[in-house]
């Protein structure tokens, strides 16, 4: 648990937070960011529509995070009436959805209409080509760009600071604020305590690994697309 | 869904008469619009079963756009519209009521460049089989097999099916996507220059696969090859500009052509 300065503690409540906030925040952005994505390439390729939606999503990709984080304040805490985990994980999954659209949509458009008009041809229905030839096709992609997404929502604290806010006790219960690792280390390290300070250090050296290796998955699955 | 059947007038070509030709797709007063350009213009042309009927034209000329006419590819792509009359079976396949995917079973694809789906041997040719048919997996996989002899491939591949279809070369790729077609039990089987990506053995080998399963389908392809044309084709459609400029036996079309254009296209003059 965070300690009170001068005694002995650790980060597990930030941690779990974190982790349950971003997972969350992933299945609720993943399966948006898909499906637009998903229409974008397939349906309404040629639609107007995609054109503006593309336009507003990269403004949506590159919107800074604190906006989003005061968005969701204003739509949920204070609806509310509190800081709730509920809040910091929808924060978090508006900052997943333009970078799951992105890759999606990317990843399907490199898909050659060679592979669609083949599956046409032997009479197979627009939504199972996309499930089974489409996906199959794009699929490390698109994997990979889920776990960029996860990479980084976990290092942001503006959205968080305004929606789950911190908890310094153990909390699972989402209707309450949560602790999250950026927002403590942001708070630890402000702090004029020696062991809050060099627990902020811990916290940032953990997030640094975890985004790390995150990313060399990614790599991976990457590397392995261009391959197969 | 039913397509109501129209009579189509029956056009008489000056064919030998001592065989029974069956018209399996007609096509009549054929149009194509790629936005505004006209790219077909009153094509009409028979494809009889149990027969082969090469399309051969320079580049542009629209033989591949017929070709994708035939099971309605074009739909796939906004601003492309045909006008005019295409029967199957003498069903107009051209009708907004036309089930296209119902079509497309029936009127299968072979297409330029070979297009494994990225899946297993075994699942390139199952995947179409269970799309239209319930059956027990030793039957599956007795179709399966069937469809691979009948495309050359199954000595080839008999002990790799778990294998992915992108780990095949290029030629028993392009068996791979045959055996795909045949697999779901078409009719009609287009070619859209099945060979240009290949060498001269595997070109070889599918040539010899399009004379063996032409006694079962309609075969229609497309060539920029002539030879090949002569070699599998027993009907010659030549085209240009967009327009078909003479159709005939394919013995008739390259020793005595009617027109001009055809004698100077085969004769290696233009195109």
């Amino acid at each position: 648990m965070t300690p009170p300065p001068g005694s002995a503690g650790g980060l597990l409540n930030p941690i779990v937070g974190s982790l349950v906030m971003t997972v969350i925040a992933v299945l609720i952005g993943t399966p948006l960011g898909i499906l637009a994505g998903t229409y974008m390439a397939e349906y309404g390729r040629f639609d107007k529509l995609t054109t503006v939606v593309r336009f507003i999503n990269d403004i949506l990709l590159s919107a800074p995070s604190i906006v989003i984080g005061l968005f969701v304040y204003e739509v949920m805490v204070a609806q509310m009436g509190h800081f709730s985990g509920w809040a910091g994980a929808v924060s978090l999954a508006v900052i997943v959805v333009p970078v799951v659209v992105r890759t999606t949509e990317d990843m399907l458009v490199l898909v050659p209409d060679s592979l669609r008009e083949a599956a046409a041809s032997i009479g197979l229905p627009r939504s199972l080509m996309i499930q089974r030839v489409a996906y199959r096709a794009a699929r490390a992609g698109m994997i990979t760009g889920v776990l960029l997404a996860v990479a980084r929502i976990s290092g942001e604290t503006a959205p968080l600071l305004f929606t789950a806010l911190n908890n310094q006790f153990w909390s699972l219960n989402l209707n309450a604020p949560v602790s999250s690792l950026p927002v403590v280390i942001f708070q630890f390290a402000l702090s004029p305590y020696k062991d809050w300070q060099s627990l902020a250090w811990t916290g940032a050296l953990i997030i640094t690994f975890a985004v790390l290796a995150l990313s060399i998955v990614a790599r991976i699955l990457a590397a392995q697309r261009k391959t197969s | 869904m039913t397509v109501a059947a129209i009579t189509v007038p029956t056009v008489t070509h000056a064919l030998s008469q001592d065989e029974n030709l069956v018209e399996k797709v007609s096509v009549r007063n054929l149009d194509f619009f790629y936005g505004d350009h006209r790219a077909l213009k009153s094509i009409s042309v028979p494809l009889y079963h149990g027969k082969v009927t090469a399309f051969i034209g320079p580049s542009g000329c629209g033989k591949s756009t017929l070709l994708r006419v035939l099971n309605r590819m074009y739909d796939l792509y906004p601003n492309q519209r045909a006008t005019g009359y295409v029967t199957l079976d003498n069903a107009d396949i051209l009708s907004p009521s036309q089930d296209l995917n119902l079509l497309r079973a029936k009127v299968g694809m072979v297409f330029q460049k070979p297009t494994p789906f990225p899946m297993t041997i075994f699942e390139n040719i199952a995947f179409g089989i269970r799309l239209y048919e319930k059956m027990s997996k030793s039957e599956l996989e007795d179709r399966v097999r069937h469809a691979l002899e009948r495309a050359a491939l199954w000595d080839e591949v008999k002990d790799k099916l778990g294998a992915n279809g992108l780990s095949l070369s290029g030629g028993q790729q392009q068996r791979l996507c045959i055996a795909r077609t045949v697999a779901v039990r078409p009719d009609v089987i287009l070619f859209d220059e099945p060979c240009s990506a290949l060498d001269p053995i595997s070109t070889a080998k599918i040539e010899e696969l399009i004379d063996d399963l032409k006694d079962d389908y309609t075969i229609a392809i497309v060539t920029h090859n002539m030879q090949q044309a002569a070699r599998v084709s027993d009907f010659t459609a030549f085209m240009y500009l967009g327009e078909l400029v003479e159709f005939g036996e394919t013995t008739r079309i390259f020793t005595t052509p009617n027109d001009r254009r055809t004698q100077d296209y085969i004769t290696g003059r233009f195109g």
